[in-house]
């Protein structure tokens, strides 16, 4: 046998691998591997796990579900996946209920996120260019303080004996303290506290690499400040509301630490409900078809979205 | 309505005739073309009047005092290299600043106070601004439906400049799709749509390359003169201010240095800012010794014998001065210039052949490098003059110009 590979073709798998070393391949993959190496173990697997249990039933042991896999009497491997969980989703109104109230409480509070961080982003984008980078150092402040201390201050702040009512009352706008604490109210206020810089970095991003001098053409060709606002600039920071909107919206659904501290027993958001089932219920198999069936109704429309978006900025 | 008919058929009969004596397809406009030359009428009402406008940021003056005025119908150039405040005396006529001292009146109102959105104006911006979100259909309908033209009439507008700007093909494209070159007849047809009573073009052709700016450059004219807008144009390049404008307002910091047309600008400068920055120009500077009725006589160091300069008008005796000559005025030869002419002996020490003419650099016995531009009449080698070759250089009386600034 002639052992040599030939005539510059790789012969073997090595002097191909070794191609394929020198024309960058490792490098590329090194790259690349670590990202999806990550997504893989912290959030493919989980999710696979999840997914397995919420097809199991609930039993009391340790784990307290079933396994999906059995031999049966010693000759069949039996796959036997529980759809109960997910019929009992679609049958009990609550979980529905948590599902459309948790999109409508992180909706509302995507909105005022929007209307309140529009402005600011707005403001520092066009600041001087000397001091935004100041402006953004103090919308990212809150974020060297935890997260969980910042929603507790709230408490501090709302409940009927807290500053907010102390000063109103002291003031004489009021007589008696406002019922802020443990209501929805409490949970938009820690929604958009806790959220608001999500939205407005993307808006600044978006609103600062804008061309002034388009305003200047507008107004150039009779159109009024806020016109130009309306037909110029709005329509040109879109990506920025965009990207923005799905920061605040898509963790809002999901929260559980403001509505468990700040809301109250009415407020229902499937976060919440999660928490109950996993621990209070210790029901695994029921809480995992939550938390399916959550990323789901969340990721289903974001990706239509994304498709939607790519094929208009196809060119035509 | 007779007398504007007449006007129009003299105009029409004027560029006819104009296109028709041309046997060269130079410049469609010979300076003032079919406009006559209001500005030399002292009746005449400038359509655009600027009085005493400053302009300053900070410690900065961009703009000091310019006195300006523009009549209708004219391609006006505000020539300047950068940051002489050309650009910023065009957005004060847009309304995009608003001056530190100073009136500007376009059509008899004074524009004081009065925010772009409401001036006669539009401006074409050297990046054109085109909105990147709208086709160009709809970059050029903005305009109309800010003023909320009715619809039918929006189409045809935008229908009718789309064709003058030879663009209609591409009413659906978004600008990114687009050429640079065709981007920027957007932004011209966008800038005409709303029929301005002014038309501010802010270095209009600055990112085309040269062939197409040339192309375009014969295309604005033509489009100027069929739509009758006065044009003010913004550029750094003296070229295209002399083939397209009626005018030339040169300026240097600030300032407004002359204005003249093209011929006037470069046979007559008023300044040796303007002669040295409008074409190439050889500078002798030197003494005035006497001055008769018609001519100049000036002492100037690097010339072997005093230079005459044919020149009315007074400029007293001992002022220093410069007397500015252009290459192609000149002669050179290799034996002295006979007649009534100023004349050097020198040494060849550079040659540019450009084909159609020859730039020599001729080192006079002062070490005084002048340049000397030679029609190259023959393609034959004989006589040429080359390198290191001792020559004399010559130009009539007539041909010089003494520059007291």
């Amino acid at each position: 046998m002639n052992g040599r590979p030939g005539n510059g073709r790789p012969a073997n798998g090595w002097t191909g691998a070794v191609r394929w070393v020198v024309a960058g391949g490792l490098g590329r993959l090194l790259v690349v591997l670590p990202p999806y190496a990550w997504l893989t173990l912290f959030f493919l697997v989980p999710f696979v796990i999840v997914l397995k249990i919420s097809f199991a039933e609930m039993v009391s042991a340790i784990p307290p579900y079933t396994p999906l896999v059995a031999w049966v009497e010693d000759v069949y491997l039996q796959l036997r996946l529980n759809m109960a969980n997910y019929i009992f989703l679609l049958d009990d109104g609550l979980y529905l209920t948590a599902y459309l109230n948790s999109i409508k409480i992180a909706a509302i509070a995507t909105a005022l996120c929007l209307l309140l961080g529009y402005p600011m982003a707005y403001a520092i984008a066009r600041a001087p260019e000397a001091r935004r980078n100041g402006l953004l150092l103090l919308i990212m402040l809150p974020f060297w303080t935890s997260f969980l201390i910042r929603v507790y201050a709230w408490i501090g702040i709302l409940k009927d004996e807290g500053l907010l009512n102390n000063f109103l009352i002291a003031i004489g706008v009021i007589d008696q303290p406002l019922a802020i604490l443990h209501t929805d109210w409490a949970v938009y206020i820690g929604l958009v506290y806790s959220y608001l810089p999500f939205m407005v970095l993307p808006l600044y991003a978006t609103l600062e690499k804008m061309d002034l001098t388009l305003l200047e053409a507008a107004a150039d060709l009779g159109c009024r400040p806020l016109r130009a606002f309306l037909l110029v600039t709005l329509p040109l920071s879109m990506p920025g509301i965009v990207a923005g909107s799905m920061l605040v919206f898509i963790p809002s659904v999901g929260e559980f630490v403001i509505p468990d501290l700040l809301g109250g027993p009415d407020t229902l958001m499937i976060g919440k409900v999660l928490w109950v089932e996993f621990f209070t219920n210790r029901d695994w198999p029921l809480a995992s078809a939550v938390a399916v069936a959550m990323l789901v109704l969340l990721v289903a429309p974001i990706l239509v979205f994304q498709r939607h978006r790519q094929n208009a900025e196809e060119p035509e | 309505m007779d007398a504007v008919q007449d006007s129009v058929l003299n105009r029409a009969i004027g560029v006819f005739i104009m296109v028709d004596t041309q046997t060269v397809p130079a410049p469609a406009r010979a300076p003032g073309g079919s406009l006559g030359q209001p500005w030399k009428d002292p009746k005449a009402v400038p359509f655009i009047k600027l009085e005493g406008v400053s302009k300053s940021y900070g410690d900065i003056l961009a703009v000091n005092r310019v006195d300006l005025s523009i009549h209708k119908g004219e391609l006006f150039a505000l020539l300047g290299a950068s940051g002489c405040g050309k650009s910023t005396l065009l957005r004060i006529l847009a309304g995009l600043e608003v001056p530190t001292e100073g009136r500007v009146f376009i059509d008899g109102v004074d524009m004081a106070g009065m925010p772009p959105y409401r001036r006669p104006t539009n401006m074409m911006f050297q990046s054109y601004a085109l909105f990147p979100h709208m086709t160009v259909e709809q970059n050029i309908a903005f305009g109309l439906k800010q003023e909320q033209a009715p619809r039918a009439r929006i189409v045809e507008r935008v229908a009718a400049v789309l064709d003058l700007v030879q663009m209609g093909a591409f009413a659906r494209r978004k600008p990114h799709q687009l050429s640079g070159g065709q981007r920027q007849r957007v932004a011209l047809a966008r800038s005409l749509v709303k029929e301005p009573k002014v038309l501010l073009l802010d270095e209009p052709l600055g990112a085309l390359d040269k062939k197409l700016r040339e192309q375009t450059q014969f295309e604005l004219v033509n489009i100027q003169e069929r739509v009758g807008v006065t044009f003010v144009v913004v550029t750094h390049d003296q070229e295209e201010a002399m083939t397209m404008s009626s005018r030339i307002g040169v300026m240097n910091a600030g300032r407004i240095e002359q204005v003249g047309t093209p011929a006037e600008i470069y046979e007559y400068p008023h300044s040796r800012y303007v002669a040295d920055f409008i074409g190439t120009a050889n500078l002798l500077e030197g003494i005035v010794q006497t001055h008769a009725a018609d001519t100049v006589v000036v002492q100037c160091p690097d010339m072997p014998s005093a230079v005459a300069v044919s020149q009315v008008g007074a400029v007293p005796a001992g002022a220093s001065v410069t007397v500015m000559i252009r290459p192609e005025k000149m002669t050179m030869g290799r034996d002295r210039p006979t007649g009534e002419v100023n004349a050097a002996p020198g040494r060849v020490r550079d040659i540019a052949y450009l084909g159609d003419i020859s730039i020599y650099h001729v080192q006079l016995d002062s070490g005084k490098v002048m340049e000397v531009a030679q029609t190259n009449l023959r393609h034959t080698a004989e006589q040429r003059v080359t390198w290191e070759d001792v020559v004399w250089v010559g130009w009539h009386p007539a041909n010089a110009v003494v520059l007291t600034q």
